[in-house]
């Protein structure tokens, strides 16, 4: 993912002369070609990453289109005051990119994972909130992100992530993308695991499950009207993602959901639980840990489906 | 046809008065450090800076940014003064409502350049207006007012070492030196000193002025930047409620506000008739 992002950014440089790229110091020649191209807007700022939002802000106030980029935990919570007041407050166009999301950089210790930063993003006013599937939705996004007039958070993986799409898709913030069709379920993904998302819908359609994958490339503003539909037409709705299922896209619709009349589908969350990791593992280990993969999810949402199959429906809508 | 140190003087008072008067209204803290800065803005906004009450957002212009966003009243005032909009308008400062809150939001009033009150954000911001002025090769300069208290933050000291690094050398710092805060001496919370070596040791030109000198800030923040490719750093010694005397280094200022009799007090004391 990274790699699609320098490639796109060195890209829309070349056509937009207000976009400027800062890092904290972070992506070893990830970003030789743009510095080769447009040196004049490339700006290493250091480990000093409260003053790097500042910076971008002054920019943004003066005309240029700011991208901040660095390793998520330190480009989001570090600064996060920096970005309330600086980026949000002033309601500025910059692109905070968060590198490594997740539980990408597992191996380094939970100082480098980041599982609550949108839950802390998004709750900020005006703050738009993105977090691609696969290399290509980071290209859709980042050209989406370039066309806002406000601060937008880009939550993006580290490199190798396999690529779900045919090409880059056409991005609208704030509209998922349906990825896979389905009838009985429909798991909702957010960010990097959608890959694991699309191997669980797999499975479930092996099981006799018809599954539906949507990738929900923006957190913030929600699509509501996919979510009015599929609440109404699925048995079951999983939200997927590598992040607290406090606050992030699981969160963002159990609170929608608290407020809708009444729907038919079952509503369940896999996520990251409310806890630090402690000891040493690979992402691969803490994923399986959370029960953060493929197996585990169709495991427990055909489980839920049979379950809901039992319940008459008759007898929901008297208790609803 | 330019001010002269004694229209400076003036204006000083004028608006101290005005400061101390919307304090009383408004019934509002802070008035000891918004009284310590006044000074500095005059010298800034009628004799170091290009800045326009008629053109306020004229590319060239240079930026003022009151990084000490408590002191707000102090800025209303000056800009009103100034001629960015009606001194009557003041009457509204913290009223229900009003554009003008006890601490400035984004576009709160003409002039009013960044919305300031957490302390620190100030340096980085006009460090990035100042690199915006660079790659554009626009002349304009950016002066930033911060409080002593306000450099112990941490964003303060990276934002130096950025604007050294990038040789931002329209890039101006002035510390309302005034050595107090919120809750005592800052000397005995965290000991700036030496501030001016610490400024050197960060890349920065460093001057240390009497900060209600005004011939000395006119000076020194007129004619000091672009001389070397360094940013320039100006300590600026002053009194926390300069200008009245029984608000003077009297840090209970911090959080009072005046009476109606302190009021007439203060404007015999600053020649108000």
């Amino acid at each position: 993912m990274r790699d699609a992002f320098a490639k796109e950014i060195t890209e829309l440089a070349g056509k937009n002369p207000r976009l400027i790229l800062l890092m904290g110091d972070i992506g070893n020649h990830l970003f030789d070609r743009y510095r080769e191209l447009y040196s004049d807007r490339f700006y290493n700022c250091g480990v000093a990453e409260a003053n790097m939002i500042g910076v971008a802000a002054g920019l943004a106030a003066s005309g240029f289109h700011p991208v901040c980029y660095t390793i998520t935990p330190f480009a989001t919570t570090r600064c996060l005051e920096q970005i309330r007041v600086d980026l949000c407050y002033h309601h500025v166009p910059v692109i905070v990119v968060g590198t490594g999301s997740g539980l990408s950089y597992a191996s380094l210790g939970a100082t480098h994972h980041s599982c609550e930063d949108v839950a802390m993003l998004r709750v900020l006013p005006g703050m738009k909130v993105l977090c691609p599937g696969d290399p290509l939705e980071v290209r859709g996004c980042l050209r989406a992100a370039v066309q806002e007039q406000g601060p937008v958070y880009l939550r993006i993986g580290k490199k190798g992530e396999p690529s779900v799409h045919q090409q880059v898709p056409n991005v609208e913030i704030g509209k998922c993308i349906v990825v896979k069709k389905g009838t009985s379920v429909c798991l909702l993904n957010s960010g990097h695991t959608l890959p694991i998302a699309l191997e669980a819908a797999a499975q479930l359609d092996d099981l006799g499950i018809s599954t539906e994958v949507a990738s929900f490339h923006t957190v913030k503003p929600l699509d509501q009207d996919y979510l009015r539909n599929a609440f109404d037409a699925f048995q079951v709705i999983a939200s997927v993602e590598e992040h607290s299922t406090l606050g992030g896209l699981g969160g963002s619709v159990a609170e929608w959901l608290s407020e809708q009349e009444s729907v038919k589908a079952r509503f369940m969350r896999f996520g990251t639980p409310d806890e630090f990791v402690h000891l040493a593992g690979d992402q691969a280990y803490v994923r399986d840990c959370f029960g953060l993969t493929p197996e585990n999810i169709a495991a427990k949402v055909s489980g839920k489906v049979r379950r809901h199959l039992q319940t008459p429906l008759n007898k929901l809508s008297a208790t609803s | 046809m330019a001010a002269t140190i004694s229209d400076l003087e003036e204006l000083s008072r004028r608006i101290r008065f005005e400061l101390v008067k919307i304090s009383h209204r408004a019934k509002t803290a802070h008035l000891g450090g918004a009284l310590s800065c006044v000074d500095i803005l005059v010298a800034a906004y009628w004799a170091a800076l290009n800045i326009d009450p008629a053109a306020p957002f004229a590319p060239d212009r240079d930026r003022l940014i009151l990084s000490k966003g408590h002191a707000v009243s102090a800025l209303y005032a000056t800009l009103a003064v100034k001629g960015f909009f009606p001194v009557s308008e003041l009457e509204t400062y913290n009223q229900n409502g009003g554009h003008m809150p006890e601490q400035p939001s984004p576009g709160c009033v003409l002039g009013v350049e960044w919305a300031t009150g957490s302390l620190g954000h100030g340096l980085p911001v006009g460090a990035g207006m100042a690199l915006a002025g660079k790659i554009k090769k626009r002349d304009y300069r950016v002066l930033v007012v911060m409080s002593d208290g306000e450099c112990e933050e941490g964003s303060v000291w990276e934002a130096a070492m950025f604007a050294a690094q990038h040789r931002l050398n329209k890039l101006m710092a002035v510390v309302d030196f005034n050595k107090w805060q919120a809750t005592g001496r800052s000397r005995e919370i965290l000991a700036l000193d030496p501030l001016k070596a610490k400024w050197e040791a960060f890349g920065w030109h460093c001057h240390e002025i009497n900060g209600h000198d005004l011939a000395a800030l006119v000076d020194v923040m007129g004619t000091t930047v672009g001389r070397s490719e360094r940013p320039i750093a100006i300590i600026a010694h002053t009194i926390k409620g300069k200008g009245v005397s029984f608000m003077e280094d009297d840090n209970n200022w911090h959080y009072r506000s005046p009476t109606a009799e302190e009021v007439v007090k203060a404007a015999a004391e600053l020649k108000i008739t």
